[in-house]
């Protein structure tokens, strides 16, 4: 008894506590660029009234990464092409194309090796829009570590998510000549910048639409001013040569072969989300808007950023948006072959089908895009101006 | 008796404050002036050559008034919702939840106990099930009760995230009741039990008369686990299963922000410790209720 009345007086002093509410600033953003007025590039009246039930698992809760597919929701891009999207947040332990493989979502977003070694497993999923079509891992130190490239990693500590998403530093480390087990030290990360940030870690892990923002959103305690993009050394692994395919549009490739009906609903899919992500391109500051609008916890300024380096992991897409270019498929496919962790694991241990991709249904959507006009191309895309504040908020 | 119970009840409350009292002051101590002392500003301090003593800084331990003031700030610019309003509303949706679990962990485990009560072979055919039911991690669990409940619907019901944590917090709440209340049904004295018996009683007659009332004290500790599993499974299945209206998620969501606002995290933390409280509470209450015509000895 004695201790439940603890309890319940703690509640008491929890609760009072609690009314710390104070007023906040009402700061409004005036950070509006690259934004027209109101522009629409779909027509949801010009879909038939019947329409057909999609579901799309994300990997992970609403963030700006998904952009294009809320805004072809909100612009009608999908009600145009006869689709009814609902579009299924992600967790921490949902597996979209599992989820894809099991029947409860038609299509899902996930990155190239981890989808192709659920199908090493026996699900039978098909990759059928590259939509990112560089990688966006960076790893990030601070100048005086002096590390500018991988070679630099020798006798470093290195921040490392693990989980599947660490094979691009092995393939980095093995390329620039280092031994993984010898030559470096690799530091379990936390998916955040705070090992940075205490110095347990001299490069982390980072990701440039999110964790990346996160450093240049907290202070630095020594000058109390946020800290800029020159206090930092950045490796891409894509400069490094071992980027490897990150979000692409997964379908189930048991109905693409049988169903006539789902291949055209997957054709419509695609269409409309790669017009979504063409939105996105011309109006950052709106797509940001609906990202929020869906997300009523996200910091408006992260997600501008993020807006803004997913549109640069897209933009220029050479062959358009959506098509999965050969060369950078077989390279990832051979460092998820070849390239062991720590535990001398590698993603995949068999070698991977050619139907693991088809480039069939995003040529059709392309060709019908190029006809109707939307440039799916973006060669003349910039970055907008973004500043990032304290949080991110 | 019931004036004694009022008379006593001021002085836990007193305590409480100053243990909260004291448990802050340690940390703000620590950060400020232990910390520092020690070195711990920029290192992990260590005693006898292990790490063990937390970095003394903002990032690792913010201090108690930044985490006060994080309740005061919008949830995010231009927000008219502050993040206290954010909390407390993920407080009350994850309770709700949570109270709905325990709730339906109670009617299943009161349900298994009479099942295993009645029948000796049931109690020793699934006893031992239960037992393994509740080695299986909840984290493995999550995403099945996901894939499962898409397949589920009936009566026009559709499965939804809720459904899963609601599940999953009356998967883990089931167990110490239904265990609780086998105890209490088989705890009448033989004696008593035969008298029943010579009365002609019928079996549920004298589950009834004898062995639900007998079973009232065994159900308050075994609540309190259950209320504890309960709150526990449903703020871990909202983050497995991405409920996004609770504490669970703006934990999640926080932590992002962790590199930058670290004080922000807290306050969902807070959340979760209010929630668990006010758990508590509720429990305590039904329990006052239902040992209210007993002596006070007999509560445990």
């Amino acid at each position: 008894m004695q201790r439940t009345r603890l309890l319940k007086s703690l509640a008491i002093v929890a609760a009072a506590g609690l009314a710390f509410a104070a007023c906040g600033d009402d700061e409004k953003d005036s950070s509006d660029t690259g934004g027209g007025l109101n522009p629409t590039v779909c027509d949801a009246s010009k879909g038939p009234a019947e329409k057909t039930k999609v579901k799309l698992q994300l990997q992970w809760f609403t963030q700006a990464q998904f952009a294009g597919y809320y805004a072809a929701v909100a612009q009608g891009c999908y009600a145009e092409a006869g689709l009814d999207v609902e579009i299924l947040q992600g967790a921490v332990e949902i597996v979209p194309q599992d989820v894809l493989a099991s029947g409860g979502a038609d299509f899902a977003l996930a990155w190239v090796p981890k989808a192709l070694a659920s199908r090493e497993a026996g699900a039978n999923i098909v990759n059928i829009a590259q939509i990112f079509q560089r990688s966006g891992t960076l790893q990030v130190s601070f100048k005086d570590a002096g590390i500018t490239s991988a070679a630099d990693f020798a006798g470093k500590k290195i921040g490392s998510w693990g989980f599947g998403n660490e094979f691009e530093i092995f393939a980095a480390l093995a390329a620039a000549g280092l031994d993984p087990a010898t030559d470096v030290e690799i530091v379990g990360q936390n998916f955040d910048m705070s090992g940075l940030l205490a110095g347990d870690i001299d490069a982390a892990e980072a990701m440039t639409y999110n964790e990346y923002a996160q450093v240049l959103e907290a202070k630095n305690p020594d000058t109390g001013e946020l800290y800029t993009a020159d206090d930092l050394n950045v490796v891409s692994y894509e400069e490094e040569g071992v980027g490897m395919l990150q979000d692409a549009i997964w379908a189930d490739g048991d109905r693409l072969a049988n169903d006539p009906a789902y291949h055209d609903t997957a054709i419509a899919f695609v269409k409309a989300s790669l017009k979504g992500w063409a939105f996105c391109r011309d109006n950052t500051v709106i797509c940001r808007d609906i990202v929020v609008e869906n997300g009523p916890t996200l910091g408006s300024g992260h997600q501008l950023w993020q807006m803004n380096e997913v549109n640069a992991l897209i933009w220029p897409s050479t062959q358009g948006i959506g098509y999965i270019d050969s060369a950078a498929w077989d390279r990832t496919v051979e460092i998820a072959g070849n390239t062991p962790n720590l535990d001398g694991a590698t993603v995949l241990t068999k070698p991977v089908d050619a139907d693991a991709y088809t480039n069939e249904i995003v040529n059709f959507a392309l060709e019908e895009l190029r006809a109707e006009g939307v440039d799916v191309v973006g060669s003349n895309w910039k970055r907008i101006e973004v500043t990032l504040t304290e949080g991110g908020v | 008796m019931k004036g004694v119970k009022r008379k006593g009840s001021l002085r836990p409350l007193i305590f409480g404050v100053l243990a909260l009292a004291l448990l802050l002051a340690a940390w703000e101590s620590y950060r400020n002036w232990i910390g520092p002392w020690l070195g711990t500003e920029r290192e992990v301090g260590k005693v006898l050559g292990f790490k063990l003593l937390p970095r003394a800084n903002d990032l690792a331990m913010p201090s108690v008034f930044d985490m006060g003031r994080e309740f005061g700030k919008p949830q995010v610019r231009g927000s008219s919702t502050s993040v206290f309003q954010a909390v407390a509303e993920g407080t009350f949706n994850s309770l709700k939840l949570a109270v709905a679990a325990l709730v339906l962990g109670t009617i299943v485990g009161i349900g298994a106990a009479i099942l295993m009560a009645r029948f000796k072979v049931v109690q020793r055919g699934l006893m031992p099930y239960l037992v393994i039911s509740q080695t299986i991690p909840l984290i493995a669990l999550a995403p099945l009760t996901v894939t499962w409940g898409g397949e589920i619907s009936f009566f026009g019901f559709e499965w939804q995230k809720w459904t899963s944590a609601l599940v999953l917090g009356a998967f883990l709440s089931f167990f110490p009741i239904a265990v609780g209340a086998l105890r209490g049904f088989n705890s009448p004295d033989p004696a008593a039990l035969e008298l029943m018996d010579s009365y002609a009683s019928s079996w549920w007659s004298t589950w009834r008369k004898l062995r639900l009332p007998a079973a009232v004290p065994y159900l308050a500790p075994a609540m309190r686990l259950a209320g504890s599993a309960a709150v526990f499974g449903v703020v871990v299945s909202e983050l497995s299963v991405g409920l996004t209206n609770g504490v669970g998620y703006l934990i999640l969501s926080y932590m992002q922000e962790g590199t930058s606002r670290p004080a922000k995290v807290f306050t969902a933390v807070a959340g979760t410790i209010v929630l668990g409280l006010l758990m508590a509470a509720i429990i305590n209450a039904v329990d006052r209720y239902l040992t209210r015509n007993r002596p006070q000895e007999e509560l445990s």
